[in-house]
């Protein structure tokens, strides 16, 4: 790890100015991602701006919904009654996530910020445009069975790994932040980019912005809903590919249904075109094939990972028929239903 | 600003106040130093492993303010004011000074390892585990101990030991 010098401010406005104060300059919060990173001198900060000190660590009723503060735990997120309750969606994704130990330490915000774990971003040894821009991308036509099959690019193809995110996107939530210029909120779906030319940013907050909140809006989905996550072993791993459903139904007839993929882009993966062919349709096993056949006519895989393509289809029907029947997929009972 | 080291690069150490396994420790620390180097570099509390150093065993697993995290994700800086348990103090902090903690118990009773390297991982995620409440059934441990792994293979076992406590209502 290299050095670096430490602050821990009290105040969102003191942390605002510290991490403006150095070049290279980070929050830490939770530590699990930024630590990691260090060790491997993937990140090397001149300064870390220790933020668990802030006043954002509850879980607060805002505008009919819930809005989560950025220091959060998973855990905490996970297990709140409320959350529980009314977005069980995300509590399930939290849980399919990490380990019990990880999920005690890893916050709101830096789950949302954690970065890809694509092989040669970790090993700087590498080249690595997201790493160090301009100096190639080795997992094209490498070492690439986990990595992205949409909205790649010819720099690169990482994923994003979260699971809380792909519910969040799924939920509609919003990132509310700050920073110099003030506060803004930004639709999850903006919040993450696809690499395009520049993949070295992950996201559409400025360096010297700060997470306050994630908000979940006023919207009640019942028990249709479920996180279905696939991966290399049943728990403690990261998703080959996992989706995130919600729907809201009229006796047979779709009302609504929302689905985001995770493990297969840079971002949590929505389909508008997909969505709404749901919409007015019967519940049946039809309805979703159509639905899984127009999100993957855009797939394009890299040279190991075409086995995405098929399970991304099966679990988009997998996941549709689990949400439309109501019973989201339990995150201890293994097997899939 | 509660803390603030100095410039950019300036080597220093800061002092942070932990609690112990019931002690009081006044302590200098590198901002760069883990939990986990702390606890056994500088404090001798071998116990507490370092297996992947990266998160993903589980090994250095140990109690703060009561909660399970992996230590060698931890920076020992900001965990300034935090109680922390490991194995060493794990019996005493559940009022068995003297005696063995029941999970400790309830391993060796129930042959829950082989080299042992896991075990004082698996002991203080158990019992965090345990205090966080949320697993009963067999499936349920077995999920919420997933963070530590055993290269030994030793899972069948580690779950029956838990279970005798879980059983037993006597850990905390
Ligand atoms: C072995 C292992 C397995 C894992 N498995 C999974 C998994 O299966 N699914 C999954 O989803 N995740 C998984 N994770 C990732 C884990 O969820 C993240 O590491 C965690 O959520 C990061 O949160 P943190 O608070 O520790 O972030 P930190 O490490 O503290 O920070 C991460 C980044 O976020 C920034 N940041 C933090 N808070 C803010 C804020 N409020 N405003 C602006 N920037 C901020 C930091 O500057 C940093 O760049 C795993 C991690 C490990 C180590
Ligand atoms: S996929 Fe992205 S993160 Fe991985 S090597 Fe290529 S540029 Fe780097
Ligand atoms: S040493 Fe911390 S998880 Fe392996
Ligand atoms: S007993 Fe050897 S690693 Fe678990």
């Amino acid at each position: 790890m290299n050095r670096f010098d430490y602050v821990r401010p009290t105040t969102v406005e003191e942390a605002v100015r510290a991490i403006g104060s150095a070049a290279n300059a980070r929050f830490i919060a939770g530590g699990t991602n930024l630590v990691d990173l260090m060790k491997y001198n993937v990140e090397r900060p001149e300064r870390l701006v220790d933020i668990t000190r802030l006043p954002l660590e509850a879980i607060e009723e805002r505008d009919g919904g819930l809005g989560i503060g950025a220091l959060v735990t998973n855990a905490t997120v996970a297990y709140d009654d409320r959350i529980k309750s009314r977005y069980p969606l995300l509590s399930s994704a939290i849980l399919a996530g990490a380990s019990g130990q990880l999920r005690n330490a890893a916050t709101t915000g830096g789950n949302l910020l954690q970065r890809t774990r694509c092989y040669y971003f970790y090993d700087d040894a590498m080249p690595c445009n997201k790493r160090d821009p301009g100096t190639g991308c080795q997992a094209i036509g490498g070492v690439n069975r986990i990595h992205a099959i949409f909205g790649t690019s010819d720099t690169c193809i990482a994923t994003h790994p979260s699971d809380m995110c792909v519910a969040l996107s799924a939920l509609n939530a919003t990132v509310r932040v700050t920073g110099p210029a003030g506060e803004r909120i930004i639709p999850l779906g903006e919040f993450h980019r696809l690499p395009g030319d520049e993949p070295q940013r992950d996201t559409t907050l400025a360096a010297d912005e700060i997470v306050l909140s994630v908000d979940l809006p006023d919207e009640d989905f019942g028990a249709h809903h479920t996180y279905l996550k696939l991966r290399d072993r049943l728990s403690y791993a990261f998703a080959l590919v996992s989706v995130a459903a919600v729907m809201k139904r009229d006796g047979d007839t779709i009302t609504e249904a929302r689905f985001a993929l995770g493990g297969v882009a840079h971002k949590p993966w929505r389909n508008a075109e997909a969505e709404s062919s749901l919409k007015g349709k019967p519940a049946t096993r039809e309805t979703f094939e159509a639905a899984a056949d127009i999100v993957i006519r855009q797939a394009q895989p890299q040279s190991e990972n075409g086995f995405k393509v098929e399970l991304a289809r099966r679990a988009i029907i997998r996941g549709l028929s689990q949400a439309a029947a109501g019973t989201p997929q339990s995150q201890s009972d293994k097997r899939i239903a | 600003m509660l803390i603030d080291s100095g410039s950019p690069g300036a080597p220093a150490a800061i002092g942070i106040s932990l609690t112990i396994n019931g002690e009081v420790r006044e302590l200098q620390v590198a901002p760069w130093t883990t939990l986990l180097d702390l606890l056994r570099e500088e404090l001798d509390l071998t116990g507490t492993k370092k297996g992947c150093d990266h998160g993903q065993c589980g090994a250095c697993t140990v109690l703060v303010n009561g909660t399970r995290i992996n230590s060698c994700l931890a920076l020992a800086v900001m965990k300034d004011g935090a109680e922390i348990v490991t194995v060493e103090g794990l019996a005493r902090h559940a009022g068995q000074d003297g005696a063995m903690h029941p999970l400790q118990a309830a391993f060796v009773e129930r042959d829950a390892f082989q080299c042992g390297y896991c075990t004082p991982g698996q002991l203080c995620s158990a019992a965090g585990m345990i205090s966080e409440g949320h697993a009963t059934s067999r499936e349920e441990i077995r999920e919420a101990m997933s963070g530590n792994i055993c290269r030994c293979g030793a899972y069948t076992n580690i779950v029956d030991a838990i279970e005798d406590v879980m059983h037993a209502g006597a850990a905390r």
